[in-house]
């Protein structure tokens, strides 16, 4: 396995019956995935583009030997959903889900914890890694086999800033989007060291926003483990104080969170912060020039 | 976010056995009078107006009565005044206390241990933020086994409680952790926990509930005062929208996206009032809400910029030609739009037949954005 997804990857996607999750069912086969199993309870026995259909996971895992879930269950009862996968022994579970209540984020993320289960998201785009296999909604025609890596906070910026890394050339191992709200499952600082750790890794962009620590705790992790080049970019840098923009966790409070902070701390610890977004390639191929990697 | 007033906080605190003072709530200076001269509210009293803004003692929105002639002035003084750009429709009327000493206790969530935490400070009654560190003690709780003896010994330890203080400080914990859970608050604080004969009681109270679990909490719905009336309505749509102070409107897709968007316009100078998140939609309907809706905020410039992903430009293209169909004509207003992603070409053709230029660059869009905005404020001018 690379970062979290390789070709031996068998994905399950738990609410495939719903629009979202059989329109990015299909997407993921066309990725070059193998999605082998979908569960929606009181659907067993019938199939969605050809991937069967289960009532429980357990059932599922049992049956097609799936060791990572896509969750597209709404919010209300995304933990049970989430709590179904871990009893089944699932490893990694990537939760599109968006407006889960935090407090039941709170007991997700430390159910999973006790059982074994990573979980990238909730409210995420999920994780790519170009030719080999994808678990979430990222669009296909962005991504271009490479060796940069991306972790990110946003959906859509991600997508923007990887497929200007395409378009010079360039291009990407894997892609994760942690997702926008204030409590994730998988954390800037707890996905660089996959990345440190990836042979198919030679730098790696990180994106991230106003609010929360998240960006200067990972320039802490960055000065002090992470050899690889780091190019990064902040959104939010004209945010107002007080406001929500757009995601839940993009929040500047009492005077925490601020973009300024993030940019100070991650070029503190090395890393090349773009000032707009279409500046990351051109950084980008500086970097890999400097580090002697074309 | 839903922030209650003290007196809903209070109204909560007392449902889960968290001690607060007599008092009641009244939106009349009449009533005022009469509650405390039957003795509902007992005399001497404290008068506070419920607004959200903080530093009401100072701003003159608390006052004392010891009469009910005197209560029922002080209610008069208070409601339909402005306070930090609140008006005041309600007061809390209070039983006096004499206070023996100030102390503080919250819980809110720490993002990044991803845990609830317990902050007990022996010094209350001034904002958290100015009390030295040694005073404070932060304790992360595990939500799992939930708020254990443990912590509330120490909680009661770091406020210098013992006895029956102790005692109570340990009910009163439980209590309050049970509301931040069950109620799906981010925060719930009482600042002054004050020791008052031998006793704890809450003389202010600040919760605030998360919007996400909304789908649980419908008694909140009523309170979501903080938005302003078009961004209630976007909420209805299920569009993220948020009014800033400028005059360009923003829409584009994905919070990321959207901020990334106002920080280049920014940079060039300009000055972002609306912006509007279409998220991930394959609806044109969806497209077309939003535009009419941000045609209401009457923006000098629309500024579109959309990165086809889960969101297809031809599906945005689509919803923009519709809704510019039924945007009346004095309510128009310059747009630039800037597509890339999946169905580029496509989108870009919808928009070219029904007169809409479109360009890729991000860079060169948010200067001819900047631009619009100023040609429209010299025309505005001349008008005016």
């Amino acid at each position: 396995m690379t970062v979290l997804v390789d070709r031996d990857t068998r994905v399950l996607v738990q609410g495939i019956t719903g629009h979202q999750g059989t329109v990015h069912t299909v997407q993921m086969q066309k990725f070059g995935t193998r999605v082998v199993a979908g569960v929606t309870p009181g659907k067993g026995g019938t199939a969605v583009e050809g991937v069967p259909v289960f009532d429980s996971v357990a059932e599922a895992v049992g049956k097609t030997g799936a060791n990572v879930s896509v969750i597209f269950v709404p919010a209300p009862f995304a933990k049970d959903a989430f709590v179904e996968a871990c009893d089944a022994g699932i490893p990694l579970a990537v939760i599109v889900t968006e407006h889960i209540p935090f407090h039941d984020m709170l007991t997700m993320f430390h159910y999973g914890r006790l059982r074994g289960t990573r979980i990238i998201g909730p409210n995420c785009p999920g994780v790519a890694a170009p030719g080999k296999a994808k678990a979430g909604i990222i669009p296909n025609v962005v991504f271009r086999p490479g060796r940069v890596g991306v972790i990110s906070r946003s959906g859509t910026l991600t997508y923007e800033i990887v497929s200007g890394i395409s378009e010079v050339g360039l291009g990407e191992s894997t892609c994760i989007g942690l997702g926008g709200d204030p409590v994730v499952g998988t954390s800037f600082t707890e996905a660089l060291p996959m990345f440190e750790a990836d042979p198919e890794t030679d730098l790696l962009v990180l994106v991230g926003e106003i609010g929360g620590t998240a960006e200067e705790e990972a320039a802490e992790e960055i000065h002090r483990h992470f050899t690889k080049p780091v190019v990064a970019y902040i959104a939010g840098g004209s945010a107002p104080p007080g406001k929500r923009m757009g995601h839940a966790g993009a929040i500047i409070a009492q005077g925490r969170g601020t973009a300024a902070s993030k940019v100070a701390a991650l070029e503190a610890a090395g890393a090349a912060v773009a000032r707009f977004p279409y500046e990351v390639p051109t950084l980008v191929a500086e970097r890999l020039r400097g580090a002697g990697r074309p | 976010m839903v922030k209650l007033t003290e007196g809903r906080g209070k109204e909560l605190f007392r449902k889960y056995g968290v001690p607060v003072p007599p008092g009641r709530l009244t939106r009349s200076a009449g009533e005022a009078e009469r509650l405390t001269r039957e003795q509902e509210v007992p005399l001497p009293c404290v008068i506070k107006a419920q607004v959200l803004a903080g530093g009401r003692g100072k701003g003159g929105a608390v006052r004392f009565a010891a009469t009910p002639e005197e209560a029922k002035e002080a209610a008069a003084a208070i409601l339909g005044q402005q306070f930090q750009g609140e008006t005041v429709r309600e007061v809390l009327l209070e039983r006096r206390v004499a206070i023996e000493r100030e102390l503080y206790v919250s819980f809110a969530l720490d993002r990044s241990l991803r845990l609830p935490i317990l902050i007990a400070s022996r010094q209350g009654g001034v904002e958290i933020e100015s009390v030295a560190d040694a005073a404070i003690d932060r304790q992360a709780v595990e939500p799992l086994p939930g708020l254990v003896a443990y912590e509330r010994r120490r909680a009661a330890g770091t406020l210098g409680l013992a006895g029956p203080l102790a005692a109570d400080l340990d009910r009163l914990l439980q209590g309050l952790y049970r509301l931040f859970q069950e109620e799906d608050a981010e925060l719930v604080e009482i600042n002054p926990l004050a020791v008052v004969d031998g006793h704890l009681l809450a003389l202010d109270a600040k919760v605030i509930i998360e919007d996400d679990a909304a789908f649980r909490h419908p008694e909140y719905a009523e309170l979501r005062d903080d938005r302003t009336p078009l961004e209630e309505i976007a909420r209805e749509k299920e569009i993220a929208f948020v009014q800033l102070d400028g005059n360009i409107g923003v829409i584009a897709n994905g919070a990321g996206l959207t901020m990334a968007t106002l920080d280049v316009l920014s940079r060039f100078g300009g000055r972002p009032g609306v912006f509007l998140d279409l998220g991930g939609t394959d609806d044109p309907n969806k497209v077309t809400e939003a535009f009419l809706l941000m045609s209401r905020a009457r923006p000098s410039v629309v500024f579109l910029n959309i990165f086809g992903g889960v969101t297809r430009c031809d599906t945005v293209a689509r919803g923009l030609v519709e809704a510019l169909k039924r945007v009346p004509e004095r309510e128009r207003f310059p747009l630039v739009a800037r597509i890339r992603g999946n169905n580029e070409a496509e989108g870009r053709a919808i928009l070219q037949s029904a007169g809409v230029t479109s360009l890729s660059d991000l860079h060169d869009s948010a200067q001819a954005v900047v631009e619009a905005e100023k040609t429209a404020a010299a025309a505005g001018a001349r008008t005016a």
